[in-house]
């Protein structure tokens, strides 16, 4: 009897479970739920190393065997970057050593970064005093490839440093030095032998490849080919990581895709997106931007909403902590992008920290920490009801 | 006598199966019955395994295999189909003379990537209350790590906190005392052992957490000991028929090389481990209760990362309900159960001295499983896991979900 009833029961159950299986899982977060993810258009040779660079990026921790320090601020990429969005405080790297244009003079003593972490057995190093220094929130890296994109310029119609315009704003790029070993991309625009820099909270970087061996190097303490000396110790070392290493690891940065806004049709938000042009945020904040040539196709000529000009702005007293990179002033900033600002809490653990510290625990205090080429835009928020400003912040976290 | 109660026996049962099969009748074996059936404890389950004996041959064998198929899926990401041959495990014994037995488990897991001999011990009983072992022994901290015959389980994969806060079959070169003493309804156990066994991997290997599991990774770590500390490692059982069986068991030793050519390189850093399991059989429902918890304390360099964390904890249940009971398709002892599984763990138990905030870095699971025993030795089993698993700041948990069904059996 159970024999008769069991076996086609068994039978029937097993076929609906080889069938069904993938129903039974846990579906994918909507794409706009979430910062990571990958460009559509990408060819399968394409899809292959964005793949392996991920793994290297989110998967690989260094430790003591494989290069990691001796002194170092984290383990991996991901570690910084969770769900490769904005850093907590707790991966907060600290820079010194610069306070003006005249570079870095605190080199000897350990700068630009405090590797406040070791290995067993070292000491970690400590802030010399009276050093200049800036604590640095890591960004989030979505879309950094389509902002690497953009051609100079595109970046340089949007720049006013005598604010001719008369609107108190007057961006400008970071024309810094750069390494040798960076490859200066097609059509860059040069100004007594420097670049536009547009990646870092000082906009001093150049490129997705100088950001990548920078952080290796700095933050984990992993030296390369490009930068063999090891941050702790001052002495060059073999490199502890591979050129295709790296390599994979800036092609998947530079193929993460965009983040995707959400709730774009809800009257608030739309009302909120009115205000924020109205109060001139986008002086800085530029809604949109057009890519150039790529030699990765799905970069090529596409039209991007990243809330940003990449241009540095002076961000008043408030926002000056003293030190710099490159040729800005202590007081200069880069513009965030603010696309993905609504998924921030998603990788800072349930809260949010913003602006270049992470000092700004809303929204609302991160407009109101604005000052410098920002104050109009600020106090415009601060005239607005009650009512209006929350439409404004529904809008950002629409991004 | 060693060679020829140990390894020649080896050598002819592994280097000449073809001839034993093509020469002797296979019926000619029978199954060694366990030493008891009740009055055993978790620490006898080295002993308490189906073995074949053949007439008067001074050696006993046996073994088990584990294979399944699985589907898992995380945030709709999956790996598709997986057929995995999990570990087949052979299993030596043999009485050298009165008092004095050898055992060794041999396993290869994966197909023969992993090859590793978990168990190769003498046994010298002096007296049931204190016998000597000496060799490679399983190191009894909680119950799954001398228990883990797959066999015996109504799940594919084994309990997160057996696997990802200790290790699992974690076996070390050693040497200890044990003993049983029982009366009536009563039984007490004891183990103490002195092995090599911790290093350096503990704090600084690939998953970037507090990880004991890796210590098991070291290639060398059978030839020596590290870091030339002593690991000590000891449990008490004890076990009332009707109530129970109720184990501690706890480690510690220091893990980190502090030394090196007469040097001091670092300052010795600690890593203990306690743990509690209990088992139980409600014998008027025939439910069947398994669990285990273990609390682990590591000594982290005070500049190291706070990824790594000084306090960790994690523990499993599992709840086994016979549904089913009774001869089926010719097999006499035939059993459907139905089972689940709830675990958890906590990686990093400290708080973010930047935020004061709790450290997250935690799992939990929930599995169901359907069993089919045709024999107490046999297992087909159904399983579906949930799972969520917390990064360190507690961001929103990745899901996954698994579907297994595999076989495993003794031999």
């Amino acid at each position: 009897m159970y024999c008769r009833t069991l076996k086609p029961l068994l039978i029937v159950v097993l076929l609906i479970l080889f069938g069904s299986c993938e129903k039974l899982q846990p579906e994918a977060p909507p794409d706009n739920s979430i910062l990571d993810g990958v460009l559509t258009e990408l060819s399968l040779l394409e899809q292959t190393r964005h793949l392996k660079g991920d793994q290297s990026f989110n998967d690989k921790h260094f430790h003591a065997a494989n290069g990691l320090g001796p002194g170092f601020v984290a383990t991996s990429c991901g570690s910084c970057h969770a769900g490769d969005g904005k850093g907590h405080p707790f991966s907060t790297l600290t820079r010194f050593g610069q306070a003006d244009s005249n570079g870095n003079t605190w080199l000897e003593k350990g700068g630009p970064q405090l590797q406040h972490r070791v290995l067993p057995g070292y000491q970690p190093e400590q802030l010399p005093s009276g050093a200049p220094f800036a604590k640095l929130i890591p960004p989030a890296v979505t879309g950094l490839g389509l902002l690497e994109a953009i051609a100079d310029e595109t970046l340089l119609m949007f720049a006013d440093p005598f604010d001719l315009n008369s609107d108190g704003i007057s961006g400008r790029p970071h024309w810094n030095t750069v390494p040798a070993y960076v490859q200066i991309r097609a059509g860059a625009i040069a100004s007594h032998d420097r670049y536009i820099g547009r990646f870092g909270h000082k906009a001093a970087v150049y490129s997705l490849l100088q950001q990548t061996l920078g952080a290796y190097n700095q933050d984990m303490g992993i030296t390369s080919l490009q930068e063999p000396s090891d941050p702790y110790t001052g002495q060059k070392n073999d490199p502890e990581i591979s050129q295709n290493e790296i390599n994979d690891v800036v092609f998947y940065l530079q193929t993460l895709k965009a983040p995707m806004p959400r709730n774009i049709h809800d009257p608030e938000v739309i009302k909120g997106r009115q205000l924020f042009n109205q109060i001139n945020c986008t002086g800085c904040h530029l809604p949109e931007l057009k890519t150039a040539l790529s030699p990765i196709n799905a970069l090529s000529n596409k039209t991007i909403y990243p809330f940003t000009d990449l241009l540095l702005h002076d961000m008043g007293p408030d926002l000056d902590d003293g030190y710099t990179e490159g040729f800005a002033t202590s007081a200069e900033w880069r513009t965030t992008p603010l696309w993905g600002l609504g998924l921030a809490s998603q990788s800072q653990g349930g809260k949010v920290y913003l602006l270049h510290d992470g000092r700004a625990s809303s929204i609302d205090q991160a407009i109101r920490l604005h000052g410098g080429e920002a104050s109009n835009s600020r106090n415009g928020y601060l005239k607005l009801t009650g009512q209006e400003r929350k439409a404004l912040i529904r809008f950002l976290e629409s991004l | 006598m060693i060679f020829r109660h140990i390894i020649a026996p080896i050598l002819f049962f592994t280097s000449g199966t073809q001839h034993l099969v093509a020469q002797v009748d296979s019926s000619l074996f029978r199954t060694a019955t366990p030493d008891t059936d009740s009055n055993v404890l978790n620490m006898d389950a080295i002993y308490t395994r189906p073995y074949l004996v053949s007439g008067n041959y001074p050696v006993a064998i046996g073994g088990y295999l584990e294979s399944n198929w699985q589907h898992s899926g995380t945030d709709g990401v999956s790996e598709g189909h997986q057929f995995q041959f999990r570990r087949l495990t052979l299993f030596f014994s043999s009485t050298i003379t009165r008092r004095i037995r050898f055992l060794t488990e041999i396993e290869f897991e994966d197909g023969a990537r992993h090859i590793a001999i978990e168990f190769a011990a003498l046994d010298f009983e002096l007296h049931p209350l204190l016998n000597l072992r000496g060799g490679m022994i399983l190191n009894p901290i909680g119950a799954f790590n001398q228990n883990h015959d797959g066999p015996k389980w109504e799940f594919t994969d084994r309990p997160l906190a057996s696997t990802e806060l200790l290790p699992a079959t974690w076996s070390n070169p050693g040497f200890g005392l044990y003993g049983k003493w029982y009366q009536g309804s009563l039984m007490f156990g004891y183990e103490t052992y002195i092995t090599s066994g911790l290093n350096d991997s503990v704090i600084s290997n690939s998953q970037g957490r507090t990880f004991l599991p890796a210590v098991k990774n070291k290639p060398d770590r059978f030839s020596g000991n590290g870091n030339g500390e002593i690991l000590w490692n000891g449990k008490l059982a004890c076990k009332h028929n009707k109530l129970g069986e109720i184990g501690v068991s706890a480690f510690t030793g220091i893990y980190n090389t502090w030394q090196a050519g007469g040097l001091q390189t670092d300052f010795k850093r600690r890593c203990s481990a306690w743990a509690i399991d209990y088992n139980n059989s409600i014998k008027s429902w025939g439910t069947r209760i398994v669990g285990e918890w273990v609390c682990i304390r590591t000594e982290i360099p005070e500049s190291y990362s706070q990824q790594f964390g000084a306090k960790q904890h994690g523990g499993f249940v599992d709840i086994i309900q016979p549904l089913i009971k009774r001869p089926f398709l010719h097999w006499e002892q035939a059993e459907i159960n139905l089972a689940v599984r709830l675990e958890y763990l906590d990686y990093n138990r400290d708080t973010f001295s930047e935020t004061a905030e709790r450290i997250h870095d935690e799992t939990s699971s929930i599995v169901a499983g359907l069993g089919f025993r045709p024999s107490t030795q046999t297992i087909l089993r159904l399983n579906y896991r949930y799972r969520l698993q917390k990064d360190l700041l507690g961001n929103p948990p990745e899901q996954s979900a698994t579907i297994s069904l595999g076989i495993s059996s003794y031999f």
